[in-house]
């Protein structure tokens, strides 16, 4: 079995509220970056699946040279090993072109059985990665994984959380799964482990290393375009705080405002 | 972080202890502290990942790191809690460290790979009831007799007393012989004749263990010897060389703690209609806390340099251990002045910060000690004799060889 | 013009964001046609709902091939909706299941996708949407280059629609477009999730406890109140991290991001991480013994005192006020 997991470098959660307007648009955040947080229960399930059925777990990522510090930190926590796909021209992808340099990354690594990544990023969240990268490869599709139950040669048994509970869904192989934070809890890396993966050598696959044209990627090529990029406004809010002799009188008070005042209860 | 002390393995190890302290000892922190509870389910995780042998070459069973990172460990785990900067100077740096220092091929076998493991946890046994800055003053003794050497004395302020499976015990043999007479042992819990204690009651580093040792007629094996008869007070000097190295690595990160603590709340709180951060008091504090990182993170790491270059360190590291424990001292009591009332209360982490870092400045050389060092070998009245066996450079071809 | 709508139902159950992406739909339709496109086995009563809700026609795909959600036959559906419609738009509720299916849709037709919008125009033919990036930290305005243009609505940013039974359209029976047997993928069980328990995301009241509450113990008097109120149970991290509650009820950074009606914090400080999922609610309620607790500056409501003497307090009037539950 072969796996593969795609992965993002995103802003450090802790510092996106920093991160302006302008530097995003430049691409430049300008902050510490990591992996992508929910990318990580993607890589745990990737080295689960070959220490339960054996075979290879492959990181992989779009991104510039920086991308190589989440895809080390991959290596770290187990994969086998990395690829980086990267070419000036995948500037300014939308997420049906990052899914196509995707697809075709695996693809021109010899295909995957099962392809693995978190439920979205935390900058673009758009959480559309994993159905464009199925589409693009024609493959099978299953999302909110919260558990993988079985993979046999063929097919891959799996619990999708729902808003109204688990579903049990068996999809034959390949298959792109995304995975939700119930899977399982993502482990650290060992030193030894980070002493090797600091040291690792991560190959760059260019578009036409990839067999892609200009025209197909980068920001030509995307559907939606972003054309503004602003901070939400502040709501202007003024505290009433509730005074009262007892806590009785308070919590009478304040239901008065929510449901006479506000009517929102 | 961008510094030239630090390559790409030294950034990828701080932020997974980084995260390792975030995730797995800062929520719970505050009740193992209240508890005076030490956390066995952290220490074994931390030797999964090979924190117990961060430096220690790869065929001893360690990460195959050098001593820098020896210092991000300390630092990024003290960031954490103090308690578990302490489990890495007495396990890595007091007794491994010794070990892979003085110790014969056999011993570091037999010793060295399991602690680097994980498998087994060590301590340092120095100090004594009567005993502390006065190392000549132990009155702990051993008697060979045969091939064993007979025990029988008491160690007091002994972390992990309570908690380690091998102890390096210094005891006298020779009593008349002062400094010289001082011997060093391995010894395993469950030696004959031997108990060990936890003290309750510390002011900081609750979450620590700490507690005593008494031997009465404990025989140990006169294999177990460490180094050779009466040599005892260098590996012992020595091997506070490199825990000295850790207590100050661990200050540095009680800085950065207060410091991003410090910051976060000033710009947080409002107080006559503004964020505190707007007033000039209080960015003097923070002003002065940033001043104290950068100065002990060059002390340090000059020092953890200085270790992998096989250059002896014995003052850089004392003046490296002295100053940075006094600034995380005083930047505790800093950032709990910043957080007023707040700060007071165990609401916030800075009362710990400040109980935890009054301790580093009293073991390992209080900071009188180092006083009179410094002016020591300013004076010219002490120089480094070479020793007899010295810390090993770090050797990436040899400490990442795994055969 | 037309807009499409997709229905989200499960075995029956609409997600009620459905409804006000319909109600959008209505609004940006102008004098066009809303066609809602409802999904599923059995589900003509949903069909009608959609109607009553503002579709001027629905394309009602039911057949024992929709029972269970799976991406091949819906897609099937949804292309087979849009091609005999020809909308400028396909919206769908930014509900778990909406967004996936958005998604996957958007990329089969080779078409722009605009997930999780707060905010949807049409200018010129052109779709124009806001929609929240960097987790909610700042907001976006996108076209969608592609018509028609797919986009997920964000649930509770349109209003619901009134519902009007009297309301009248055309029930499109369309069946199953696609031959089942060339599906593979199965749906082979289903468990229900434990009653009672509101989710986050589409709770209209959420009650949601900190460190103050100060142990797992402590956020009973908050599910007390929030049965009472049918409201969600949400969480700081500081409470989660200590492990009284389960992640899935963080709000935050790290959390999910909500926006009910009425949010009512319980012994929460109001760290930045924690208003960045919670800042957008309607109405918000602090309830803290720190006057000074950050949380009171973007609070709507406050009262300073102990949450364990006024959330019963708070408990024991609104059962007295809604009837007993």
């Amino acid at each position: 079995m072969k796996y593969i997991v795609l992965l993002k470098q995103t802003p450090d959660t802790a510092e996106l509220p920093k991160i302006t307007p302008e530097q995003a648009l430049a691409g430049n955040e300008g902050v510490t970056k990591v992996m992508n947080p929910w990318d990580e229960y993607a890589v745990e399930e990737g080295i689960r699946l070959k220490e339960r059925y054996g075979g290879e777990t492959v990181a992989m990522s779009m991104g510039p040279e920086e991308v190589n510090e989440a895809l080390k930190s991959a290596l770290a926590m187990g994969c086998d090993r990395a690829v980086r796909l990267w070419d000036e021209a995948f500037e300014g992808s939308d997420v049906w072109g990052t899914a196509l340099v995707l697809a075709k990354g695996i693809e021109k690594d010899g295909g995957a059985d099962i392809v693995l990544t978190g439920k979205m990023s935390v900058d673009g969240n758009a959480g559309a990665v994993a159905h464009g990268v199925a589409c693009k490869l024609g493959v099978s599709l299953l999302t909110q994984v919260a558990k993988i139950v079985e993979v046999t040669e063929e097919t891959i048994t799996v619990e999708r959380l729902l808003d109204e509970g688990r579903e049990t869904v068996v999809a034959p192989l390949p298959a792109v799964v995304s995975v939700v934070k119930e899977i399982n809890e993502p482990r650290y890396p060992t030193f030894i482990r980070i002493r090797k993966a600091s040291r690792a050598k991560i190959p760059v696959l260019s578009a036409a290393d990839l067999g892609l044209s200009p025209e197909e990627v980068g920001a030509s090529a995307a559907k939606v375009k972003w054309v503004n990029l602003e901070k939400p406004a502040p709501k202007k809010r003024q505290v009433v705080i509730i005074e009262g002799e007892t806590p009785e009188e308070k919590a009478a008070k304040l239901l008065d405002y929510l449901m006479n005042v506000e009517k929102v209860i | 972080m961008n510094h030239y002390w630090f390559n790409e393995e030294h950034e990828m190890l701080r932020n997974v202890v980084r995260t390792f302290s975030e995730q797995e000892i800062r929520p719970k922190i505050r009740e193992l502290d209240a508890r005076e509870e030490f956390d066995r389910e952290i220490l074994q995780k931390m030797g999964e990942m090979g924190f117990l042998g961060v430096c220690i070459p790869a065929r001893y069973g360690g990460a195959g790191m050098d001593y820098i990172a020896l210092g991000i460990v300390s630092e990024m785990l003290e960031w954490g809690d103090t308690a578990f900067r302490e489990t890495i100077s007495v396990h890595v740096a007091l007794n491994s460290l010794a070990i892979l220092q003085w110790g014969t091929e056999e011993q570091k076998r037999r010793w060295l790979v399991p602690q680097a493991r994980g498998e087994k946890i060590a301590c340092y046994a120095l100090t004594e009831p009567n005993a502390g800055s006065d190392v000549r003053g132990i009155q702990t003794r051993a008697v060979r007799q045969g091939d064993v050497y007979i025990l029988n004395g008491e160690k007091m302020w002994i972390t992990l007393a309570d908690v380690a499976d091998h102890f390096l015990v210094f005891a006298k043999t020779d009593p008349q012989a002062g400094h010289r007479g001082i011997s060093a042992f391995l010894v395993e819990r469950g030696a004959p004749g031997m108990k060990t204690g936890t003290i309750h009651g510390k002011l900081g580093a609750r979450a620590s263990n700490t507690g005593w040792i008494v031997f009465e007629d404990t025989p140990v094996p006169a294999e177990n010897l460490l180094g050779q008869e009466g040599e005892g007070f260098k590996i012992a000097m020595s091997a506070l060389d490199n825990g000295r190295y850790t207590v100050a690595a661990g200050a540095t990160g009680v800085i950065r703690a207060c410091l991003e603590e410090s910051v976060a709340y000033a710009k947080q709180r409002t107080a006559f209609g503004q964020p505190i951060a707007n007033f000039q008091l209080v960015q003097q504090k923070i002003a002065l806390m940033q001043q104290r990182l950068d100065i002990a993170t060059q002390l340090v790491y000059h020092a953890g340099w200085l270790k992998n270059q096989g250059i002896r360190n014995t003052r850089e590291t004392s003046v490296a251990k002295w100053y940075a424990t006094e600034a995380a001292f005083a930047s505790a009591n800093d950032a709990i002045q910043i957080h007023g009332a707040y700060g007071y209360s165990n609401e916030y982490n800075v009362e710990r910060y400040l109980r935890n870092a009054k301790g580093a400045v009293i073991y390992e050389g209080t900071s009188e000690i180092h006083t009179l060092l410094q002016a020591q070998y300013a004076l010219g009245y002490r120089k480094d004799k070479p020793l007899r066996r010295e810390l090993p450079p770090y050797d990436p071809e040899e400490w990442t060889r795994e055969d | 013009m037309s807009v499409l709508v997709w229905i989200d139902q499960f075995r029956g159950r609409v997600q009620p964001a459905s409804w006000e992406t319909l109600g959008l739909a209505r609004t940006l339709a102008e004098d066009g046609r809303v066609v809602a496109v409802v999904i599923g086995e059995g589900v003509e009563n949903v069909a009608q709902d959609a109607i009553a809700y503002g579709a001027d026609a629905v394309l009602l795909y039911d057949d024992p091939l929709y029972r269970d959600f799976r991406f091949e036959t819906y897609n099937a559906a949804l292309k087979d909706a849009t091609t005999s419609e020809n909308p400028v738009l396909v919206l769908f509720p930014a509900t778990t299941r909406g967004r996936d299916l958005s998604a996957s849709f958007a990329c089969t037709m080779d078409l722009g996708l605009a997930p999780d919008a707060q905010a949807v125009q049409v200018e010129e033919g052109r779709v124009v949407v806001k929609r929240p990036v960097y987790s909610g930290n700042m907001i976006a305005t996108v076209v969608v280059e592609t018509t028609p243009a797919v986009v997920s609505l964000r649930p509770r940013t349109a209003p619901m629609p009134e519902k009007d039974a009297s309301r009248s359209g055309e029930v499109v029976k369309k069946g199953a477009v696609i031959d089942g047997s060339q599906v593979k993928t199965q749906v082979v069980g289903f468990e229900e999730k434990e009653a009672g328990e509101v989710s986050l995301t589409d709770a209209r009241i959420i009650v949601s406890g900190g460190r103050g509450v100060k142990g797992p113990e402590g956020f009973e008097p908050l599910r007390e109140l929030a049965r009472v109120l049918g409201a969600a149970i949400g969480a700081s991290r500081a409470a989660v991290d200590a492990g009284w509650i389960s992640y899935d009820h963080q709000v935050g950074q790290t959390g999910k991001t909500v926006r009910p009606d009425v949010y009512i914090a319980c012994g929460i400080s109001g760290a930045i991480q924690h208003q960045a999922g919670m800042r957008e609610s309607k109405i918000i309620v602090a309830i803290n013994k720190d006057p000074e607790a950050p949380i009171f500056q973007i609070a709507d409501y406050g009262i300073v005192d102990d949450l364990f003497k006024i959330v019963p307090a708070l408990t024991k009037e609104a059962r007295k006020r809604l009837g007993a539950s």
